[in-house]
């Protein structure tokens, strides 16, 4: 029981430490939301009007920063993020759930594909270690370490420019409303293609390795001698004793990875205009828009945590020595 | 490892500094460490001598050479304003190459200053680091960094870097915290603080050669993540764009449409960056190859089994077929 409580207040800890620098980040830069928000609606918006929008947005308040602090704790816990600047001063709320259903789908999709397949790989290349199957390492190594917006440049000019197989950007067809059509289903598939497949491409490599150095590590250990020795099917010696046990370290980093992840679609919805939270963030970056960028990194912290939390249950599951680690 | 006669040099404080610098370096002594550490030297080199070596200034408009193909006065072809796109990308070397190592001495600073106190004290004082460490794991790097670093008008080479170890030291701290954890226990360390020795000498003297392989590998780490971000950062227009490094060559590569039909203008910019990549890979693998001995060996063994009519995966009671 101890285990869980300890992770319990590991998460509440890093919950709260995320939520603070949230709420730091935007008031230590400098650079004025108001004037970049005036800049572009020139001579839309009148005096008053800017002087009525900088009490909206508690932009000369006088109050001291820790009443601040615990009013932003107040109408976070009540579900308001505030209002976005560059977006018609639609609530960040909606904002952020119009885009985050894209992310969701595009990347974690093409993650769980990436892991999945790259770990099968590393599995059976380190089952068949010395065997020419190795040759995947190098190659692996190279697609891991190309820089992603420049393959997905590569990838867009070849697929899509030149051979016109793909489209090139957004999530759907101009023109088309989302609904839950097969149509528009597939439409979206079929636009989805090149970004998920440059996301598994440069993802690959680091799943393929990490397995395959594990499985070497554990073929030696003795009770895998032991699974042959009893007679057991090479298969069932592969996944059943040597993977099983390979596949812990590759559970933690894919938590990990999630993080990462949310960089990594930030250039990949540039690059490819997917109207995910990546590039609403860098929009909002450029707008100066901070109630926009504290919702959405808010809300991409707190996902990344909640699929720690997913991870470590997982991993308590597989392997019972994590639950026994902290009463030792 | 090399064994020496007596087996418990732990005990022989006078020998211990001398043998464990020059063991410090064994985990470069071998076959990929050595071809990634060269490949770097190339670059490095470019990054100290790029000016001298580069034909053109990267910066000297020739509107009478716009937009060619690689021809022998322009080894890689020019851009659209008739820039020289081989002596921007040796120019753009030492950008790449500073901010790399200089965010990735920062971060491993960090991460070693961190990760071994926190492996080595013990109770609150542990878990409190261990907490900081975890919160910089789960806040996504590149967002920030994008927030951070479109902050400054005119961010310096020295900022960036910063910037990019303060976002990227934590994996480091992670694992060298729990190698810390493993070894405060061992015999050596027990006996040095019963000795006497002061906090200080068991963590320079005792156990940082016995860390020196973790540090590597999250040095060589930290420096991949910062040349990829950086180079994502100039692309992306965050950082002037008036510092030439590689970023910078594919940013106005983009912005002029280059891609695809102008090949020389951005293949050569994006596989200078994969090659410094795969150096720094092969240097981890190196080390990787030599913190577990196992994965130097499971491929020779293996080829070794299979040449005398075993398959490796066969299982432990294969018997060799000798009739022939």
């Amino acid at each position: 029981m101890s285990f869980f409580l300890r992770r319990a207040a590991f998460y509440l800890f890093t919950a709260w430490a995320a939520i603070t620098i949230n709420f730091f980040l935007p008031r230590m830069l400098k650079g004025d939301p108001i004037t970049a928000y005036l800049a572009r609606n020139q001579g839309k918006v009148s005096p008053e009007a800017i002087d009525s929008l900088r009490i909206l947005f508690g932009l000369d308040n006088p109050k001291p920063i820790w009443q601040q602090y615990i009013e932003y704790w107040g109408s976070l816990l009540s579900g308001d993020l505030g209002v976005s600047l560059s977006k018609g001063l639609a609530p960040v709320s909606a904002v952020i759930a119009d885009a985050l259903p894209w992310t969701l789908g595009l990347v974690g999709v093409s993650t769980i594909v990436s892991f999945v397949i790259g770990t099968g790989i590393g599995t059976f290349i380190g089952w068949r270690r010395g065997s020419r199957a190795e040759a995947i390492v190098p190659i692996a190594t190279f697609l891991s370490t190309v820089p992603y917006f420049w393959l997905g440049l590569i990838v867009i000019s070849v697929f899509s420019t030149t051979l016109r197989w793909f489209p090139a950007s957004h999530a759907y067809s101009k023109g088309t409303i989302p609904n839950f059509s097969f149509e528009f289903i597939g439409d979206v598939i079929y636009h989805s293609a090149l970004p998920a497949f440059t996301i598994v491409l440069t993802s690959l490599g680091g799943w393929v390795l990490g397995m395959r150095n594990m499985m070497v590590t554990v073929l030696d250990e003795d009770y895998v001698t032991v699974a042959q020795a009893k007679g057991l099917s090479p298969f069932r010696v592969m996944y059943g004793y040597a993977a099983r046990n390979a596949v812990l370290p590759q559970l933690s980093s894919f938590a990990l990875s999630l993080g990462f992840i949310v960089g990594g679609t930030l250039i990949m919805e540039m690059i490819f205009s997917y109207p995910g939270l990546g590039l609403r963030l860098f929009e909002a970056t450029l707008a100066k828009d901070y109630p926009l960028m504290q919702g959405m990194f808010l809300v991409i912290t707190l996902s990344v945590l909640v699929a720690n939390i997913l991870a470590d249950v997982v991993y308590a599951i597989m392997d019972p020595r994590s639950r026994q680690e902290a009463a030792s | 490892m090399s064994v020496t006669a007596t087996g418990v040099t732990d005990a022989v404080p006078v020998s211990v500094s001398g043998r464990s610098f020059r063991e410090g370096f064994s985990m470069f002594r071998n076959a990929k460490s050595i071809t990634g550490l060269s490949i770097l030297a190339v670059f490095t080199l470019l990054a100290i001598f790029g000016p001298l070596i580069a034909p053109y200034d990267p910066d000297a408009i020739d509107l009478l050479h716009r937009n060619e193909a690689p021809t022998w006065g322009h080894l890689l072809g020019t851009t659209h304003m008739g820039q020289d796109i081989l002596s921007q990308i040796i120019i753009g070397t030492r950008g790449v190459m500073i901010v790399g190592f200089l965010s990735g001495i920062f971060a491993t600073i960090i991460a070693v200053l961190v990760g071994v106190t926190a492996g080595y004290v013990a109770g609150a004082k542990s878990e409190a680091l261990s907490a900081l460490t975890n919160v910089f794991l789960v806040v996504p790097g590149l967002p920030l960094i994008i927030i951070v670093a479109s902050q400054f008008e005119d961010p310096s080479v020295v900022l960036i870097a910063a910037v990019l170890a303060i976002t990227g030291w934590a994996w480091g701290a992670r694992v060298l915290r729990a190698q810390t954890m493993s070894l405060r226990n061992r015999d050596f360390i027990q006996a040095a603080r019963v000795n006497g020795e002061p906090l200080y000498r068991i963590i320079a003297v005792e156990m940082l050669p016995n860390l020196l392989a973790v540090i590597a590998s999250s040095f060589v780490g930290t420096v991949t993540a910062a040349i990829l971000a950086q180079t994502t950062l100039a692309f992306v227009g965050v950082t002037p764009i008036s510092n030439w490094n590689w970023g910078t060559i594919l940013f106005w590569a983009q912005s002029n449409n280059a891609f695809p039909d102008k090949w020389w203008w951005y293949l050569p910019a994006g596989l200078c960056i994969a090659l410094v990549g795969v150096a720094l890979a092969l240097v981890n693998f190196g080390i990787d190859e030599y913190v577990n001995p196992r994965l130097r060996s499971a491929g020779m063994r293996a080829r070794a089994l299979r040449k005398r009519g075993f398959k490796p995966s066969d299982g432990a009671t294969a018997v060799a077929d000798t009739r022939n």
